[in-house]
């Protein structure tokens, strides 16, 4: 490999995007109007529900509480027990009831905890012990960002490779590349090594952008976000090499990146927690680099989660993304 | 003269289609070496096989007596048919970038000189006209100082403005003793330019030689042409045994009569009080010589 060559092809290739102004503005824009939008989408009073959570939920247990009007009761297995306390702490849940140890966990901070366990004493649950948590109350759009900051790589990703190689090799650049002594491995390392730093880039400016704006939480470390969203964008980027491989037209790209974008931008996590869907379905996402990167975003910015909650999704972005690009690699023609 | 590239019996089939049968020939040092042939001939296949972008199915290509490998990529410089560059970045920059994927290169300066380029040295490459862009894919295939250059229609779609000047960048190039493999539809372009032409048609060579060797070998006549008229085609008519010698072939507006004897042919002509107010003699040209190998049927 030589490098004069591949950091010409890097600069080439950072130039075209750079000054592609539209291109570049929509690639800014675009998650920042998601935020925006759903940050405003989701403020207000406009869900009035209460969410109760119920561990070993009983008929033998069964209180007059359980009948109140506007409660949602929500089914929890004993395993969750600690993550749907962790809801309670982020406001995602307004009380934890565990039905038979006869006690409830609600947020101090909560002024739908305070009204439920009003209402709890006051219809049968007198006897239940309460247990305190604290915790600031998660938004939807703290809830959302990690993802949508995912998705926008991955389209970035996929589109910023596949699609750009293939119409390079549909009017005739690659063909032009291939007469000279530059090697397919500099190409493709050039063009991966530019969008993951376009991308890197970017995402700083959305996630710098977004923070200012409407502020949003991270309670991590940024090294570790830098690290999931860094080998996530080069995931998606080996990905997208699949595509660039073979393709010769635009319109088939664009066919196959669809096929591959849509998916992950609904299973993996991005706008709804996958907790209720099939467990089949959650098993499935877990083959998309999205939800990894959802998931290990998601926890280090709102939980602080560190490097040993997140390895499992790091190994599986690492995995996947050596497989993508040695696909990408081996099946790539310049013609 | 030594021999830069050498070419055996070289296949290439496409499905069903036997796109190059056999060829072989060989390409002198300096030399400019011209392809000419109909469409769907095999030219461009047969190029871009030499210019290894292409693997034949048999056959062998040799330069400077060793198979295409990394030293001919640094040596060929090479302009297709049609190349698009990257989008968004100007011909100083494009120049650079190829630059940089050689280890030895001409001087950039010099080449911008030379191909007229400095007009438009920061303009975008996606906004030059026919002629500017054909001159920067011209130096780009320069930039390597190749020994060997190859030039697929170059000057196809240009005016004949553009087309001359890009003449004179090739006469340019011949006078610094590259090689140049030339294809072009153009017979006027091959005769100015080429050294050596080979008319390949339904994927084989049909003839091969210097324009001029070429010329003499097919044809030891010159063409008198005349203006249609009714009076000349009734005079003609009567005279048809007389101009036996002579082969009339008519066009929309002109007669075109072959002959070996232009003294003779015009007594006739004048014999026969036929008016020669619009006549022009012309001798063969390598259109004549093209057509009389790959027929007049068109071709797709």
């Amino acid at each position: 490999m030589r490098w004069q060559r591949f950091i010409s092809i890097l600069k080439a290739r950072d130039r075209e995007f750079v000054r592609d102004r539209s291109a570049l503005a929509w690639n800014i824009l675009f998650p920042l109007l998601i935020i925006f939008g759903f940050a405003y989408a989701f403020t207000g009073d406009q869900l009035d529900q209460y969410k109760v959570g119920v561990i070993h939920q009983s008929e033998n247990n069964e209180i007059s509480f359980y009948s109140t009007q506007y409660i949602h009761f929500i089914d929890i297995n004993e395993l969750e027990r600690t993550t749907a306390i962790d809801k309670v702490k982020r406001h995602q849940l307004d009380m934890l009831l565990e039905v038979d140890k006869k006690r409830y966990w609600v947020n101090d901070s909560s002024p739908s905890g305070y009204m439920l366990e009003k209402v709890l004493a006051g219809s049968g649950g007198e006897g239940y012990q309460k247990q305190r948590v604290q915790g600031a109350q998660v938004r939807y759009v703290d809830w959302l960002i990690p993802g949508v900051l995912g998705m926008n790589m991955m389209f970035s990703a996929l589109f910023g490779v596949g699609y750009v190689v293939v119409r390079y090799r549909k009017n005739g650049v690659l063909k032009r590349l291939k007469a000279t002594p530059l090697s397919a491995l500099e190409f493709l390392s050039a063009q991966v090594v530019s969008r993951l730093w376009l991308i890197m880039a970017i995402t700083s400016v959305v996630f710098i952008g977004c923070d200012l704006l409407i502020g949003f939480s991270m309670a991590g470390s940024y090294f570790n976000l830098f690290l999931v969203y860094a080998l996530g964008a080069f995931s998606m980027i080996s990905m997208g090499l699949i595509v660039a491989a073979r393709v010769k037209s635009e319109e088939m790209a664009g066919g196959l990146l669809n096929m591959m974008s849509w998916p992950m931008m609904f299973l993996s996590g991005v706008w709804f927690s996958l907790e209720g869907l099939h467990p089949w379905v959650q098993k499935l996402a877990l083959i998309f680099p999205l939800t990894h990167i959802t998931q290990a975003a998601r926890v280090i910015m709102l939980d602080g989660a560190g490097l040993l909650v997140i390895l499992p999704n790091l190994v599986a972005l690492l995995v996947m993304s050596v497989i993508f690009l040695l696909l990408g690699v081996l099946l790539f023609r310049w013609e | 003269m030594s021999s830069i590239l050498q070419v055996k019996q070289l296949h290439k089939q496409f499905d069903q289609l036997k796109a190059v049968n056999g060829v072989s020939f060989e390409v002198d040092e300096g030399m400019c070496l011209g392809l000419l042939g109909p469409n769907g001939a095999g030219k461009t296949t047969t190029v871009e096989m030499l210019e290894a972008i292409k693997i034949p199915d048999n056959g062998s290509i040799q330069y400077r007596g060793a198979p295409l490998n990394e030293e001919f990529r640094n040596k060929a410089g090479i302009m297709f048919q049609s190349t698009a560059l990257q989008d968004f970045i100007t011909v100083r920059e494009s120049l650079e970038l190829f630059q940089q994927l050689y280890p030895k290169v001409s001087d950039l300066e010099q080449l911008i000189q030379d191909c007229a380029l400095g007009d438009f040295l920061y303009q975008e490459t996606a906004k030059l006209s026919g002629g500017q862009r054909q001159r920067v894919l011209l130096a780009i295939a320069l930039v390597n100082d190749p020994d060997i250059i190859f030039l697929d229609e170059p000057t196809t779609g240009l005016d004949p403005q553009a087309r001359h000047n890009f003449w004179q960048l090739i006469h340019k190039i011949k006078q610094k003793n590259k090689t140049i493999v030339l294809t072009t539809h153009y017979m006027d372009e091959a005769y100015e330019l080429c050294d050596k032409i080979i008319i390949m048609d339904h994927g084989e060579i049909i003839a091969q030689g210097s324009p001029r060797d070429l010329l003499s070998e097919h044809f030891n006549d010159v063409v008198i042409k005349l203006q249609k008229s009714d009076e000349l085609e009734s005079k003609l008519m009567t005279l048809e045994e007389e101009l036996c010698s002579m082969s009339i072939t008519r066009h929309e507006s002109w007669v075109e009569m072959q002959t070996s004897d232009v003294n003779q042919a015009v007594k006739q002509l004048l014999a026969a009080e036929i008016s020669l107010s619009s006549m022009q003699i012309r001798e063969r040209t390598l259109d004549d010589l093209f057509l009389e190998l790959t027929g007049k049927e068109l071709r797709t």
